[in-house]
């Protein structure tokens, strides 16, 4: 069994509750850090660790907290992104649902390391009954002083405050989590200014998401330098990832990053393999926006080396026979599954989520939809297929944000890897009538 | 009838903006805007919108333009329970489509209807990070997961019969959420 | 000052330019095209993504990569920053790509259209536009909503620039329309139906780029090319009351503000100027008004 991190003692029944998480080691980082380590030496252990943003773009955390304008003089804050809804993503509530207190040690943690007085937990609306959770978390660790004025009895102080969103994919962005945070609509910011200079209420702001937040106190707790030692190089550290579609253990597993992915997907310690003994047919990794790719991709690189549950690993090849990493959410899909009609649901929810700002991905998200609504309902031509390329290109790096390019990579590699599945609907218009095609094995239509 | 929010609410929002720097009460609207809904009969008119505007200082179209944005706000009269089935990539592999089919067979309306007793309203909506336990509906605060139709069942008869509600208690301390529970419909 | 080179000009120009300002200042006719930045505007641009151009290189002094096109009418220029703008054949294939994105849902229905003539969006599509689409879908189609009798909103044309939003931010007291709903439903709209009516609102015609939001007063009196725009000016205590008339004989078509040689307004005048100032004994004619180059009146018909 793999090492853990995020969920240490997350099997003890009650560890939800502020004193027996705190019997087992819980706030334990707060004290060290705020007793015996300056703001700036926490920065380093996490600079250190080599730990990686693991929101889905992987980004260094320490770099991250070290770009942040401490200069001015405008206060500072940590936003969290509990935003969590990339599609095959679940990890973050999972986390923050069984052991909300590891979250709030990682803000204290945090805003304590970047001289944040108010820091904001973000969290989609839906989650009402989670935020409920953490505010409870949060009024536990108030009373035993562990938040609010002067923490530990130290001149420093902290107000943590979870924040609902309404409802909108876009706002796992972050400059689009920052305007919803503001009371604005979910519109991605033009960058630069970056938030570290200009974030929430044009003030310096790191914004992190929150299983980087959770991996914090591990760190300063144990040391940098010994979190670097987990994982391979440079995905140092444990991963959650949240395994969904057609396995027999679908949930959320903490893994050493480097564990190879073959043996994530059989192992009975994880996935436990294909459901109803069926055959692996694709593999989106990372969740929705990172490409998908066919089971020989999935399990071995282009060259045959077997792939690894790493950053590089699952990038090697690039995006012609490669993917990424991203925010982990590993959707697995058996022989059964119909690429065009799940390439079809994807565009759906990217035209759906597109926040209309800027015209390649407002009018562009609508276009790949309804191209793919008609092949997926038998009314495709065979022009369909490479217009589908051409108008994922058009918006690809066009864009405000990176919706643009989420809502591209998914159309583009199915098509690069089931071009066979999309022209054999245009084909066979009659063979895909049937409602429940998308459960029957391709070649028995 | 200008909409009135309790006094306890009001209260409330007196400490939730306490909670962003004071001249940045607008980062309290999305959180008015879900105690809004949830007190003035799940959804949000226009007025009940205007009131909103008018307790934080904004022009109307300000809150208009947030709340038509966002999806969790309901602009037109509901169910009193909506039922809002994932539909997304991973809930679709575990059998979201038919999950979808079989409430309506079920309660005999169609997307965004309202069952004549005025029950219940189904609506589909993206991912609810709940892709590892799908099928997946939400109502109210409530997430049904690993739905088959058998649990379809029981839980409708558990709203009806009032078993199940669509809220989970509220913490003693939390001034946040007003539960939905509490929707005068 | 910094200096920088766009498609192999360099130019010096002061620093907390954009881009998109230095490639006009070396000529408005080869420089990138705006449907969305004006720079009366502040906030505006970066939304519609045709005025995207390539930083080939950075300033030395800030060497950070800039691998994606980047929105010129936002991005500042930097001391040795190069640019391509024309030059590249990614950026012209980007532009033409947003240009068709820019149509697929738009009504095409310039024959009826008020702004037929001076239009950004037909300037655009004929300048750097691809010449088919393969957008076979059904277009996309709003309801008709009344926005009180001085100015008309067509949805279905709207590019949402954003502009006029920023115009009733910016220099009306109180914004009573905004951009409502989500993705490629968004609308410009006052949620309910309600009259826009302010002391500035008529800007809203102005710096709107299509015939989304034209003038109900001129609303088919004539098509633009068949007056002739005379600058003019009166004293208004609202505004700087310089302005356009639209003339036909002596009767006043229509007043609007002045554009500079990009086409943007340069002075917003007042409602009182624009809708109840329609006889010319009121104004003080200077002479015909100076076109945008984009205008088909600077193309088929030189005012006299
Ligand atoms: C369209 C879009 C959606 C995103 N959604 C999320 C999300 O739900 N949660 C999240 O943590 N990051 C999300 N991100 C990434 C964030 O922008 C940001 O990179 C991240 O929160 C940074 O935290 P990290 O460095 O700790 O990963 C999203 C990005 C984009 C472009
Ligand atoms: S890329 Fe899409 S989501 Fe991002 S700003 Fe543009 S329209 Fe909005
Ligand atoms: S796909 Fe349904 S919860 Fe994620
Ligand atoms: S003018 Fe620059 S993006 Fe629109």
């Amino acid at each position: 069994m793999s090492r853990k991190i995020l969920l240490e003692n997350g099997d003890i029944s009650g560890i939800d509750q502020f004193d027996i998480y705190r019997q087992h080691g819980g706030y334990q980082s707060v004290e060290k850090a705020i007793k015996t380590m300056t703001p700036l030496e926490v920065v380093d252990e996490v600079k250190k660790s080599g730990l990686r943003g693991r929101g889905g773009a992987g980004f260094s955390t320490g770099m991250k907290w070290s770009f942040l304008d401490r200069k001015s003089d405008k206060p500072r804050y940590l936003v969290c992104n509990a935003d969590e809804s990339e599609p095959g993503t679940f990890k973050d509530r999972y986390l923050m649902e069984k052991i909300p207190h590891r979250l709030i040690e990682g803000m204290i943690v945090s805003s304590y390391a970047l001289g944040a007085s108010r820091a904001y937990i973000y969290i989609r609306g839906e989650l009402m009954w989670l935020a409920k959770r953490l505010e409870n978390a949060i009024g536990e660790a108030k009373a035993h002083g562990l938040l609010g004025d002067n923490i530990l009895g130290s001149d420093y102080s902290l107000d943590l405050v979870v924040h609902p969103g309404g409802g909108a994919y876009i706002c796992g962005e972050e400059s689009a989590l920052l305007e919803s945070l503001e009371g604005k609509r979910g519109y991605p910011r033009l960058k630069p200014p970056f938030p570290a200079i200009s974030g929430l209420y044009g003030c310096p702001t790191v914004i992190n998401n929150v299983e980087s937040i959770a991996a914090v106190p591990w760190i300063v707790t144990h040391g940098g330098e010994e979190y670097s030692k987990i994982g391979i190089e440079k995905s140092s550290g444990t991963k959650l990832i949240s395994a969904s579609g057609h396995i027999n253990r679908p949930g959320v597993y903490e893994i050493e990053l480097g564990l190879p992915v073959e043996e994530f997907i059989y192992s009975d310690a994880y996935c436990g393999g294909i459901r109803n003994g069926r055959t692996l047919k694709a593999v989106v990794a990372g969740g929705s926006s990172v490409p998908i790719l066919p089971a020989e991709l999935i399990l071995r690189t282009a060259a045959g080396i077997p792939r690894l549950m790493t950053y590089e690993s699952l990038s090697d090849g690039g995006f012609q026979t490669g993917t990424m990493l991203g925010s982990g959410g590993f959707i697995v899909m058996d022989d059964t599954t119909c690429i065009v009609r799940n390439t079809w649901n994807f565009a759906r929810f990217y035209h759906h989520e597109s926040c209309g700002q800027c015209s390649p991905c407002r009018e562009g998200t609508g276009w790949m939809e309804k191209v793919l609504h008609r092949i997926e309902h038998g009314h495709g031509t065979p022009k369909d297929i490479d217009l589908l390329v051409d108008i994922a290109k058009k918006i690809e790096g066009k864009t405000i944000c990176a919706l643009g390019d989420a809502a591209a990579w998914p159309i583009a590699s199915a098509i690069r890897h089931f071009r066979h599945e999309f022209e054999y609907h245009i084909a066979h218009p009659d063979k895909i009538t049937d409602p429940d095609h998308v459960y029957q094995p391709m070649g028995t239509k | 009838m200008t909409p009135q929010f309790s006094s306890q609410t009001l209260s409330n929002i007196e400490i939730l903006k306490t909670r962003y720097p004071v001249e940045q009460s607008k980062s309290a609207l999305l959180p008015i805007l879900h105690m809004a809904q949830a007190e003035f009969g799940g959804y949000l008119s226009r007025e009940s919108m205007d009131y909103v505007a008018s307790l934080l200082n904004l022009q109307p179209i300000e809150v208009y333009e947030v709340a038509t944005f966002y999806t969790m706000f309901h602009l037109k009269p509901t169910g009193k329970y909506v039922l809002e089935v994932c539909r997304t990539g991973p809930c679709a592999l575990s059998g979201a489509e038919h999950i979808v089919d079989y409430l309506k067979q079920k309660l005999g309306v169609d997307l965004n209807q309202t069952t004549p007793d005025g029950l219940f309203t189904i609506k589909e909506v993206e991912c609810l990070a709940s892709c590892g336990s799908g099928p997946v509906l939400q109502v109210g605060e409530c997430y049904v997961e690993n739905l088959t139709d058998q649990r379809v069942d029981s839980m409708l008869a558990a709203l009806k019969s009032g078993e199940l509600s669509d809220n989970e208690p509220t913490p003693a301390h939390s001034i946040l959420f007003r539960t939905c529970g509490d929707k005068q419909s | 000052m910094v200096k920088i080179t766009i498609d192999g000009i360099e130019i010096e120009v002061a620093a907390g330019t954009t881009i998109l300002d230095a490639a006009r200042q070396i000529n408005p006719e080869t420089a990138p095209p705006a449907m969305c930045f004006h720079s009366k505007l502040e906030g505006s641009g970066g939304k519609c993504r045709t005025c995207l151009v390539k930083v080939t290189k950075t300033s030395p002094s800030n060497p950070r990569p800039m691998p994606k096109l980047a929105p010129s009418c936002r991005t500042f220029v930097e001391d040795g920053m190069e640019v391509e703008n024309n030059r590249s054949e990614e950026v012209l294939e980007a532009r033409k790509g947003v240009v068709e994105l820019l149509l697929i849902n738009h009504p095409l229905d310039c024959p009826i259209c008020d702004q037929a003539g001076e239009c950004d969006l037909q300037n655009l599509a004929f300048e750097h536009g691809a010449e088919t689409t393969d957008y076979q879908e059904e277009r996309r189609r709003f309801p008709a909503k009344a926005i009180g009798d001085l100015i008309q909103l067509q949805m279905n044309r709207c590019i949402l620039c954003f502009r006029c939003v920023y115009v009733a931010d910016q220099l009306t007291d109180g914004r009573h329309h905004g951009v409502l709903g989500r993705g490629d439903s968004s609308e410009i709209g006052t949620y309910i139906e309600a009259a826009i009516d302010n002391d500035f609102s008529g800007n809203m015609i102005d710096v709107c780029p299509v015939g989304a939001l034209t003038d109900r007063t001129f609303r088919f009196k004539s098509r633009v090319w068949f007056s002739k725009p005379m600058a003019a000016h009166r004293t208004c205590e609202k505004c700087c009351g310089n302005a356009v008339l639209w003339l036909k004989g002596n009767e006043i078509l229509r007043v609007s503000g002045r554009r500079n040689d990009v086409g943007e307004v340069t002075e917003f005048i007042c409602n009182t100027c624009r809708f109840d100032t329609k006889s010319l004994h009121l104004w003080e004619v200077e002479g015909p008004a100076r076109i945008s180059r984009d205008s088909v009146i600077s193309q088929n018909h030189t005012p006299s």
